[in-house]
């Protein structure tokens, strides 16, 4: 079938801020569908809170709306566009919602709106459970099986029906508690009626129990003419029961026979069928490792995240195909994209294996629980490519910047056999290197696989590793040597282990991903390291090359807006006429789209697998400045290989990033900075803070894999975080700075060596105190007078002239009492490029690139200086996925903890703010709600403020004891809510209850008091109720409740047109 | 990597390449020809699959073994293949069917391998040079290469094909089907026998007036290697056959025979279709269906006489004829494995046809 003309204009609704379990991997979805779009002549009208990303481009879609994703907010779009169809499936889970919402509402047909893709029954049944279960029986798809039962007798019968073990789960527990594993009918009587009698309303689950069966996942997809194959196949090592999104997973699968394979393969077949599926799909299977039995775990009618697995590991690119069905097209129309000549209605075929690793925030969340289950946790993930399992794993482990180069952990060395045994049960982020740890501690591969039911195969690669490691550990010889860099060994590695030097190290070749295995030519240049003889990269233009180091995966502190500045210097370089190379090993960007640059290489950003490389390429120059602390750090690795780096020198980076050097630079430009010491031990801590006065900022020179910085109120403060800084050797001393509790702010700066331009300047919304990742960023300053924004603009031109800045940098700085310090250099680009560039129209990278080239700024059209205020307001307000992971501190501090963001553009400042608010996802009450107080004693004046404006919107304010007492001194009747644990109900049985719609909390130091304050903001994380830490955001968000009070009807702003 | 204690071994190819890499199977030397498989499951169905007799089978895929072999698995009672390559070879394979490694299994059946050399290469190599000859040997002393370029594959399916007629009885004894054997993939037969039909499955070169005494309701002509043109008395006899009007199927060989038995052309492509992945579209629908391959020759689509027959699937990527349905016979063909294994099962249903048609249906889907 071919396109059908009645599609004209398209809205594309893309997946908003990133949160765990919704990260870049949309961003690329989206971003190839538009362009799929747009190459068929369409209009394309986008849709996306995210600034950060690249689909929100002026380039990517015609008209680009960086809005809250809010039905309320998509009805104004669509009533100002009038779009004949939406594209919903691309998305993520809040695009497929809202356009469910938009359908039910009725508001679609109202339009003469249609959704392209997948039906909206077909969605809703994939995502019923009960309906979806009755589907898969009525095609005969097994389903796990599971019942709800109200007394032991038929909790029996149907244990028995269904063949133990099972798991018993009653009904409206808190955490599962009265729950269990059932092996027999001894078990069961035991377990069932405890249940029973625990759950609230008499009720258990009976569920089949899967422990131990794999995990296989397909990427299938269809068209609507009905033709359907399966993308790839994929295996998680981890068997059922970690969130896919946690798993190590490795495509194909390699544990499945080909009846195995085709029984799930036909599977997929059936249920895409069946269900009707228009696009990528995804379908997890549990299966019995001992038979044939298997259950259908879930269906995703939509493209996912291991859609984007499933695109880089076989190059076939599912979201552009996806996008050409949904106006049309069959799969036997759609050109492979990667070969050239063949069609998208086939089933690539691999020669190499993929895994991927996820990348947990642990390292910044040293308190939460790494347990894994059910929850995803990760924040993003990597990928790697290789000829053996082994390679591939050891790739995916440097990959993920955690300091590690081969499965070993150095605190899992000192545990005992016996301890590792232990460890072996628990199943969280380390489980494979404890895994690794054990086989090197002698436990044999049976036992490990009795423990941890991951395949005896899997386990096996990891003890090939280790004995390699240990075949090592006895000395070097050329053969050894080649065969440990076919295993993935880096020579760092194989020198440490063996303690010998190696002679004539040997550099990878590279092999093509070229998704028919070579049985095709193919025009693609998709590449990935491997140590055999034949390599095949070539040169594609024959123009000058430019290698541009990508950001790895997503992280907290390290998000997407680092790849929307590599794509965009690789674009620029393009226009420019060089021929790019782009290096990352992040699955989920647009920048590993195998069209991007001219060439891909798909392999970790460290200082060998870049030298690799290198040495094939051979490049004329690299850039390190847009891809983030990840690239900055192979600065010195390219340097060292001879390669040119473009922009800012090596020697002027270093010089940002080392404090004595950037102190004389700040002395001899005469800018004020935080005053400071260095110190290495507790009591030197401690005597320096007291020098300073308290607060302080506490934080090792250089940071490594994770322990960050924090403010200490006190001598205890200190203590404690001495400790835990000094539980790893530092090599380096540690800061104590003079913690400045002003008003911070930030600017993006471009030089070209002689000139600058500020396109603007950010204000925090929140006092100093937050990191600025964290704070709500406001352009242009609404409280920053002329005067210290004339002082910025000139520091910022003496900071980059002192330190020679090419291309990109960003300051930052507080105002504090009337004095503007400098905080912090970064010469490179910041998260809060992509949003300066929306917003003022000035486009930062592109520009920065052609400095680095060596153009001047004043020949560039944007002028020098700082760039006209635009008439637009924008508010960045950050999104965070605490509810994702336990035992994480909500309160915000110096160190970053949220995921993602959001913007708010209009030009009232009010609604701005509003927008960005609403989009972050922030659930306002409006109307009677009841607030509750708790507040540190310094915060108490303030905070009487902020009661007395929301009692005077009719709020009803609670708070403890001392504060209501206050409160009420100052004429507003609060009532009192009893500290934890001392009356019942307490503050905490009250939020139980949801007697309240909104907290805010600011934490107090202070042992006790600061366990409290932690409860309360888990518990309303947990329960959903917003809980404000900061009086500051407390008082926009009155501000925007006064707003939504007035019933504004809400601008909209299409970007596109700034 | 795995079997890396073994000894050296090495592939000679006719244009004179060698790889160098590690000995497993069978310690022998053999020329043979060299082709590639893309497929990334089905191993064991790969080597016990005789349409491969005489070839040296280069996988793609680079890890093999990994579930080791079952042997109610096999295709044919034992492999015929020449020599098998392979990257790496699994010494420790996990799967709960898993009755031995396949270094077991070719040491067994005296069939060479060898591993642990780079087949993304070699693979590139066939498909630049098309099919070529080469040799695997533990000596470079022992190469000629003057035999190595003379070699060629003699009539194999006399080699592969049953010597003794046999029956194979179906679920349910409602039909009678006559299977000529030209080196039959075991689920061929088994796919008729569950749907009924009770199978003889007789030698390749079985004259036209015995099978008419087996009074059969259908005839079926399977697959088997080879240039299709070396079985002239085979396409004889399809040709006195024809007129018998009996429901006929062929796959793969089977469809190359009965085109020349209605004399269109075969040809040899230049490195043919072997793999799992392999779209054909069926022409009256015009759905694609992923398909299961392992061909070298292919019935030459132009040459069909459109009176007699018309193209029934067509390769999606290269145009290659994929199947015939014949105009004034209830006959069918197709040049992939609908039966997989290994392989999808997309293609099932012409099984469901076949016996259709011997119900007196007519083709239809």
């Amino acid at each position: 079938m071919p396109k059908n003309p009645s599609i004209k204009k398209v809205m594309v609704i893309g997946s908003g801020p990133i949160i765990i379990g919704q990260a870049a991997e949309f961003d690329y979805a989206g971003t190839q569908a538009c362009r799929a779009l747009k190459e068929e002549g369409l209009e394309v009208v986008l849709v996306n809170s995210n600034p950060a990303t690249i689909m929100t481009d002026k380039d990517i879609a015609d008209r680009v709306y960086i809005e809250p994703l809010t039905t309320e907010f998509l009805k104004e779009i669509i009533s100002r566009e009038m779009p004949d169809s939406i594209l919903p499936t691309l998305g993520g889970q809040t695009g497929l919602n809202l356009a469910t919402e938009l359908s039910d509402s009725g508001f679609l047909d109202k339009h003469s709106v249609r959704l392209l893709g997948t039906k909206v029954e077909t969605i809703k049944m994939a995502e019923d459970r009960q309906q979806f279960k009755d589907k898969m029986l009525e095609i005969g798809e097994p389903c796990i099986a599971s019942k709800v039962v109200e007394n032991y007798q038929d909790a029996l019968e149907f244990a028995r029906e269904i063949g133990f073990p099972v798991i018993v789960r009653p009904a409206f527990t808190l955490g599962g508690t009265g729950g269990g594993i059932a092996y027999s009918e001894k078990d069961l009587e035991e377990i069932a009626p405890n249940g029973l009698r625990l759950s609230r309303v008499h009720q258990i689950l009976i569920e089949k129990c899967i422990a131990g069966w794999k995990e296989i996942e397909f990427e299938v997809i269809r068209d609507s003419k009905g033709n359907a194959i399966t993308v790839c196949s994929m295996e998680n090592i981890d068997p059922v029961g970690v969130h896919t999104g946690d798993s190590i997973v490795v495509a194909p699968v390699q544990t499945l026979t080909d009846k195995e394979y085709q029984m799930l393969r036909a599977a997929s077949l059936n249920i895409i069928s069946s269900l009707g599926i228009e696009g990528g799909c995804n379908v997890q299977f549990a299966l019995n490792p001992k038979s044939y039995e298997y259950a259908v775990i879930e269906v995703n009618p939509r493209v996912s995240r291991s859609s984007a697995l499933a695109s880089k590991a076989t190059g076939y690119p599912i979201a552009k195909v996806t996008a050409k069905i949904a106006i049309g097209y069959g799969l036997d129309e759609i050109i492979n994209a990667i070969t050239g000549h063949t069609y998208a209605c086939f089933e690539p075929v691999i020669d190499y294996v993929v895994v991927k690793f996820p990348k947990w925030p642990f390292d910044k969340f040293v308190r939460a629980k790494r347990l894994l289950g059910t929850q995803m946790k990760a924040t993003g993930e990597v990928m790697a490519i290789e000829n053996s399992i082994e390679a591939a794993l050891m790739k995916a482990v440097r990959s993920l910047e955690l300091g590690i180069y081969n499965l070993e952990l150095s605190h899992l060395k000192k545990l005992s056999k016996k301890e590792l045994l232990q460890k072996l049960h628990v199943i969280d982020d380390e489980r494979i290197f404890v895994v690794a740890e054990s086989i090197r501690e002698g436990v044999s591969v049976d036992k490990i696989h009795e423990i941890t039911q991951i395949d005896k195969f899997f386990i096996n690669k990891i003890k090939n590793l280790v004995d390699m490691e240990e075949s090592l550990a006895t000395g070097l010889d050329r053969e050894k040597y080649i065969k440990a860099k076919k295993m993935g060994f880096t020579d760092d590695v194989i020198e440490k282990i063996s303690g010998d030097k190696i002679e004539k190290p040997i550099r990878s070749s590279f092999k093509t991903v070229d998704t028919c295995a070579g049985e095709h030519k193919s025009v693609s240049s998709y590449y990935y390291s491997t140590y055999d003889s034949k390599t095949e990269h070539e040169t594609k233009t024959g123009n000058k090359k430019i290698l541009v180091l990508g950001s790895g995966p997503i992280r907290i502190g390290q998000g997407i807006e680092f790849d929307y500045c590599s794509v965009h210097c690789v674009w620029a370089l393009q226009e420019e006429g060089y021929e790019t190379i782009i290096a990352n090993c992040n699955p989920e960007t647009v920048s590993t789209d195998f069209d991007t640059a001219d060439k891909l290489y798909f392999d970790p950003l460290t200082p060998e697998d870049v030298e690799n490389i290198v040495n094939a390429e051979k490049p004329d120059g690299a850039i390190v400045q847009f891809g983030g602390q990840t690239a900055i750090k192979l600065t010195k690795t390219i340097s060292r290989l001879g390669v040119p780096i473009l922009g800012t020198a090596e020697k002027d980076i270093d010089a940002a990033e080392d404090r004595e050097k950037f102190d004389k630079i700040l002395e001899e430009c005469k800018i004020p900075r935080p005053v400071g010491k260095t110190v290495f031990t507790k009591e030197e801590a401690l005597e320096a803070a007291k020098e300073l006065g308290y607060p302080v900022l506490v934080r090792p020179s250089y940071v490594l894999g994770g322990q960050g910085m924090e403010i200490a109120f006190n001598d205890y403060d200190i203590i404690e975080f001495m400790e835990i800084i000094n539980r790893v050797k530092q090599e380096h001393p540690i800061l104590i700075d003079k913690y400045l509790l002003g008003k911070e702010i930030e600017v993006d700066a471009i030089c070209d060596g002689e000139d600058l331009l500020i396109p603007g300047i950010m204000e925090h919304l929140e006092r100093a105190g937050v990191h600025s990742g964290d704070s709500i960023s406001v352009y242009p300053p609404q409280r920053i007078k002329k005067n210290f924004q004339d002082i910025i603009v000139d520091y910022t031109k003496r900071l980059a002239k002192a330190l020679n800045v090419v291309g990109l940098v960003n300051i930052q700085f507080v105002l504090y009492e009337d004095e503007v310090y400098v905080i912090e250099v970064n010469p490179r680009s910041s998260r809060t490029v992509p949003y300066i560039s929306k917003v003022t129209g000035v486009p930062m990278v592109d520009l920065a690139l052609k400095c680095v080239l060596g153009k001047k700024l004043k020949d560039l059209g944007y002028g020098i200086g700082l760039y006209k205020e635009s008439e637009y307001k924008a508010v960045k307000v950050p999104v965070f996925s605490f509810e994702k992971l336990h035992d994480v501190d909500t309160s915000l501090g110096p160190e970053m903890k949220s995921t993602g963001e959001v913007l708010g553009i209009s030009k009232d400042f009010g609604e701005a703010l509003y927008k960005g608010l609403i989009g972050s996802g922030l659930n306002i009450p409006t109307e009677n709600a009841n607030v509750l107080f708790t507040v540190r004693d310094s915060d108490k004046a303030e905070a009487v403020e902020i009661a007395k404006q929301l009692y005077d919107l009719g709020f009803s304010i609670y708070a403890t004891k001392n504060t209501a007492k206050r409160f009420q001194r100052n004429g507003i009747p609060a009532k009192v809510a009893a500290k934890i644990g001392t009356a019942q109900p307490d503050i905490l049985d009250m939020l139980q209850a949801r007697q309240f719609d909104l907290v805010i909390n600011t934490p107090t130091k202070g042992r006790q008091t600061e366990r409290d304050g932690f409860k309360i903001r888990r518990k309303a994380v947990e329960l959903s109720i917003p809980c404000l830490t900061s009086l500051d955001t407390a008082a926009a968000v009155i501000n925007s409740v006064r707003r939504m009070r007035k019933n504004h009807k809400n601008s909209i702003v299409n970007i596109t047109e700034i | 990597m795995e079997g890396a204690a073994a000894l050296k071994r090495y592939l000679v190819l006719e244009n004179a390449k060698v790889f160098e890499g590690k000995a497993f199977g069978a310690n022998k030397d053999v020329i043979a020809e060299v082709v590639f498989t893309t497929a990334m499951t089905g191993y064991t169905e790969t080597l016990t699959d005789k349409s491969y007799a005489g070839q040296a089978v280069v996988q793609t895929f680079p890890l093999i073994g990994n579930y080791g072999m079952a042997t109610e698995d096999f295709e044919g009672d034992e492999p015929k293949l020449a020599a098998y390559i392979v990257r790496e070879w699994c010494q420790k394979p996990s799967n709960f069917r898993s009755e031995f490694d396949i270094d077991t299994f070719l040491k067994k059946h005296n069939i060479p391998g060898i591993c642990g050399i780079d087949t993304r290469e070699l693979t590139r190599i066939i498909r630049e040079k098309g099919t070529l000859s080469g040799m695997i040997t533990d000596s470079l002393d022992k190469v000629s290469m003057q035999d190595i370029k003379s070699h060629r594959l003699v009539n194999p399916v006399s080699k592969v094909s049953t010597k003794k007629a046999y029956l194979s009885k179906g679920t349910t004894s409602d039909f009678v089907v006559a299977m000529l054997d030209f080196g039959l993939k075991k689920n061929i037969v088994r796919s008729l026998n569950m749907r009924g039909c009770d199978v003889w499955v007789l030698p390749h070169n079985t004259a036209a007036e015995e099978i008419i005494t087996l009074n059969p309701d259908g005839l079926f002509l399977s697959n088997g290697p080879g240039n299709p043109k070396d079985n002239k008395e085979a396409i004889k006899n399809i040709a006195a056959l024809m007129e018998r009007k009996y429901p006929t199927m062929g796959i793969c060989l089977g469809h190359q025979l009965l085109a020349l038995a209605h004399g269109f052309q075969t040809t040899k492509l230049k490195y043919g279709h072997r793999g799992a992945n392999q779209p054909v579209m069926h022409m009256p629908g015009k759905m694609v269906y992923i398909s299961s391959q392992n061909h070298g020759y292919a019935v030459v689509g132009e040459s069909v006489d459109t009176n007699v027959a018309e193209q029934l699937f067509v390769n999606a990527n290269d145009g290659t004829n994929e199947g015939l349905i014949y105009k004034n016979l209830p006959v069918i063909s197709v040049q992939f494995h609908p039966e997989s294994c290994a392989g999808p099962l997309d293609t099932m249903f012409l099984f469901d046809t076949f016996v259709k048609m011997m119900k007196g249906g007519r083709y239809a889907t």
